[in-house]
């Protein structure tokens, strides 16, 4: 008979035996040599039944489709903008992806998107030689204006966002913050420069104590701690106006297309008589 | 970075808040470790925060310079480790260890920190030479000063190795320290904006728009480098250096 | 005149010299680790995956490991290190590579390199093996997939014994004949994954050695396997 040899949660290392016997079933980041199952990298152990698998712990984002990321514009191509995902793979976003807006041919895209501007972006397709494509079509997608821009563990952004970004929604509302975490481990924070710093702390102490229980009630106690009661209301009361406006500007936004269009492309011609 | 995150920086700034909390002339934790490599004749381990720096001296004796024949030798040099950055890669060094490695070195030279004549073993024939190489370990800021900080340490560590007038045995070392007896620290101010900071972080670092070397030794300066795109006015180098000075004192008190 | 008594007082003839291990030592990498065993300290720093350049240097079918083994000016026994690769730099790099490729299962990341940097601030022998020692923990630290560690020592034989993680004073013994093994073996398949050999040595004596080596690694094997875990705690 099989033996699972390890507990939930344990802590294990490559080549660690996991379990012995044929009955047990290697999982997601186990293998199997000889009679046991061993792991495959770093992380948790996890056991269902007579199936050990490994939750990962470390490593760097690997692009996966249908992830949001946050994204740099590191290079401009004929066809559109090459992006660095903060993984080992660029990403490739097409003009037709990028905005709702017309595209006249030849236009200059940096006015658009220029070199070292942020954007959240989707993933919309990986090929298996990782060829990565993204799209701004989306609620939510857009170039990212200022604010400033930390990076955490990739594996503990579920945490980070919380359940149905309980967690995020929690902090924004605290400190009046604006916040958008992408999966690929950048999270981008604007807001008051103090309210900034302990956004930042408080999203740090999620990442450090992802692993542990009770880590609502505790980032919860921190925000308390750092910011008084009074200040807190005010600023949940600015988060939740704020938050309604951008929802009345993206529709503003949307009947005003027409109009912006018209004035991109006249910038552009302008461009053009230029040169 | 870009014009718009550089602009939020400052506006920070301009406020007197840091993306990490300090104040603006405030340096992160200094903590000195002496003797960290037992290769070397003398050695110290720097930590600015999370940036992490390490110095060796090795002794050897040398013919000195025609032009100075009764004088020992010393040179500084730098590698940033492609291990202590993702933006550091390997090959020959480039300009910034090189300015790196030239900044420091000129300050201790400068400065006469050590006491070349005392290295003379046989006029025009043999003195001692000293090899100060600082490695980096990780990057988060300021490598300049950290280094600065690290050579005076490592030197400060070191001790003679036993040698008989033909061979130096490497293995024994002597009590005899070297003759130093100034420590000329270097200390860097940035000017972000119109604010002046010291001991900048990774993302202060990128921003800048210029930045000011003072090297500060008994209440007078040896040495000067200013980096940057940007110029500076006459009142704000006044400003800086005595900035610099100011942060000079306290920083020596690690040592 | 047989070999008697350790050099350096170590009371057995297989008996490692004191190991400190720990990993997240560097916080700008992927991964890292320091292994120090008696004078010997390595450090090591894995980046990646990350993109390759130039193009032609990818291989579409999995990701590349690159190895860069260097010794700080200060860290040699003797004279200073003049900086740069030299030689013998370049041939350990490559034999540290070597020894580590059989773990790692680098298919998932097709087109890009895992890279490897292995500092030494000071050494006493051995330096190879603890990098490798160092470069296996980072890897796992960086949360590479991979099927074991890689634990290596220098075996060896001083005079008539057969001794374990030579000093240098070992490696410099004249009063008989001397052989530096260094050997590096994947512990959940017992195989080897680099050997290296200078001096001289009977065929005996060698596979006697590689025997004891392989013994002597679980005790590297732990240490590794314990500083990893201790970070995650």
């Amino acid at each position: 008979m099989g033996e699972i040899k390890v507990k939930e949660k344990d802590i294990v290392v490559p080549g660690d035996i996991l379990a012995t016997g044929m009955d047990c079933l290697p999982s997601y980041g186990t293998y199997r040599l000889g009679d046991d199952i061993r792991a495959a990298r770093l992380g948790l152990a996890k056991v269902e039944g007579k199936v050990v698998k490994i939750t990962s712990l470390s490593g760097r984002y690997i692009p996966k489709r249908g992830d949001t990321i946050i994204a740099k514009i590191y290079d401009v191509i004929m066809s559109g903008w090459l992006l660095d995902t903060n993984s080992a793979y660029h990403a490739m976003l097409g003009m037709k992806e990028a905005t709702s807006r017309f595209i006249q041919k030849g236009a200059d895209l940096t006015r658009i998107y220029a070199l070292g501007d942020y954007v959240v972006c989707k993933i919309t397709n990986v090929t298996s030689q990782k060829l990565v494509d993204v799209s701004m079509r989306g609620p939510g997608l857009r170039k990212l204006e200022g604010g400033r821009m930390i990076e955490v563990n990739t594996h503990k952004v579920p945490r980070i966002i919380g359940k149905d970004g309980s967690m995020v929604t929690m902090i924004k509302n605290a400190t009046n913050c604006r916040i958008t975490v992408g999966q690929n481990g950048l999270i981008w924070v604007s807001g008051e420069p103090d309210m900034e710093n302990i956004a930042i702390q408080a999203i740090q102490k999620a990442e450090a104590e992802a692993h542990t229980g009770g880590l609502t009630d505790r980032i919860k106690g921190f925000l308390d701690k750092n910011i008084p009661k009074e200040a807190q209301e005010k600023n949940k009361a600015k988060a939740q106006q704020e938050s309604s406006n951008e929802e009345e500007s993206r529709t503003f936004d949307r009947d005003n297309k027409f109009d912006r269009d018209n004035r991109f492309d006249r910038n552009n011609r302008f461009d053009r008589d230029k040169k | 970075m870009n014009e718009a995150m550089k602009k939020h920086l400052i506006e920070s700034l301009n406020k007197g808040v840091r993306y990490d909390k300090r104040k603006l002339d405030e340096f992160r934790k200094v903590e000195v470790e002496y003797g960290i490599s037992k290769s070397a004749e003398g050695s110290a381990r720097v930590k600015l925060g999370d940036t992490e720096v390490i110095a060796g001296v090795k002794l050897s004796v040398e013919k000195p310079y025609p032009d100075t024949p009764d004088e020992g030798m010393l040179m500084v040099g730098a590698e940033l480790l492609p291990l202590s950055s993702p933006e550091f890669e390997t090959g020959p060094p480039g300009i910034k260890s090189i300015e790196l490695a030239r900044v420091v070195d000129r300050g201790v030279r400068e400065a006469k920190a050590v006491d070349v004549k005392k290295l003379c073993i046989e006029k025009g024939e043999k003195v001692w030479a000293m090899f100060i190489d600082v490695c980096t370990i990780n990057d988060a800021g300021n490598l300049l000063d950290a280094s600065g900080i690290a050579v005076l340490a490592a030197l400060k560590d070191a001790k003679f190795p036993k040698y008989d007038g033909v061979e130096i045995n490497y293995k024994e070392h002597t009590d005899e320290k070297l003759p130093l007896s100034k420590y000329p620290l270097p200390v860097t101010v940035y000017k972000i904006g119109k604010n002046l900071v010291v001991d900048p972080n990774l993302d202060e670092q990128e921003a800048y728009d210029a930045r000011l070397t003072v090297t500060t030794t008994e209440g007078n300066i040896c040495a000067l480098q200013k980096g940057g795109d940007n110029p500076l006015s006459i009142d704000e180098i006044k400003q800086m250096v005595g900035l610099a000075m100011k942060k000079s004192e306290e920083l020596i008190k690690v040592l | 005149m047989a070999y008697t008594k350790r050099i350096d007082g170590r009371k057995k003839f297989d008996e490692l010299r004191p190991i400190s291990a720990k990993t997240g030592i560097i916080q700008r990498a992927n991964g890292s680790a320091m292994f120090q065993i008696g004078k010997t300290v390595a450090y090591a720093a894995v980046y990646g995956p990350r993109e390759l350049h130039p193009k032609f240097m990818q291989n579409p079918k999995k990701g590349i490991l690159r190895c860069y083994y260097n010794m700080m000016p200060f860290s040699g026994s003797g004279d200073r290190v003049r900086p740069g690769p030299n030689r013998r730099a370049k041939e350990i790099s490559m034999v540290t590579e070597k020894s580590l490729l059989p773990v790692l299962d680098l298919e998932q990341f097709p087109n890009s390199v895992v890279d490897v940097f292995i500092e030494f601030p000071q050494t006493d022998a051995g330096s190879r093996c603890a990098g490798i020692c160092a470069a296996s923990m980072a890897l796992a630290d960086a949360g590479i997939p991979m099927k074991d560690l890689v634990s290596a020592v220098s075996v060896g034989r001083v005079d008539d014994k057969i001794v374990v993680d030579l000093d240098y004073s070992e490696e410099a013994y004249e009063g008989g004949p001397v052989a530096d093994i260094p050997m590096a073996v994947i512990p959940s398949t017992g195989n080897v994954s680099l050997l290296q050999m200078d001096g001289e040595i009977s065929k005996e004596m060698l596979i006697e050695a590689l025997e004891i080596g392989k013994k002597k690694l679980a005790e590297i094997h732990d240490a590794q396997r314990k500083a990893l875990k201790e970070k995650y705690k």
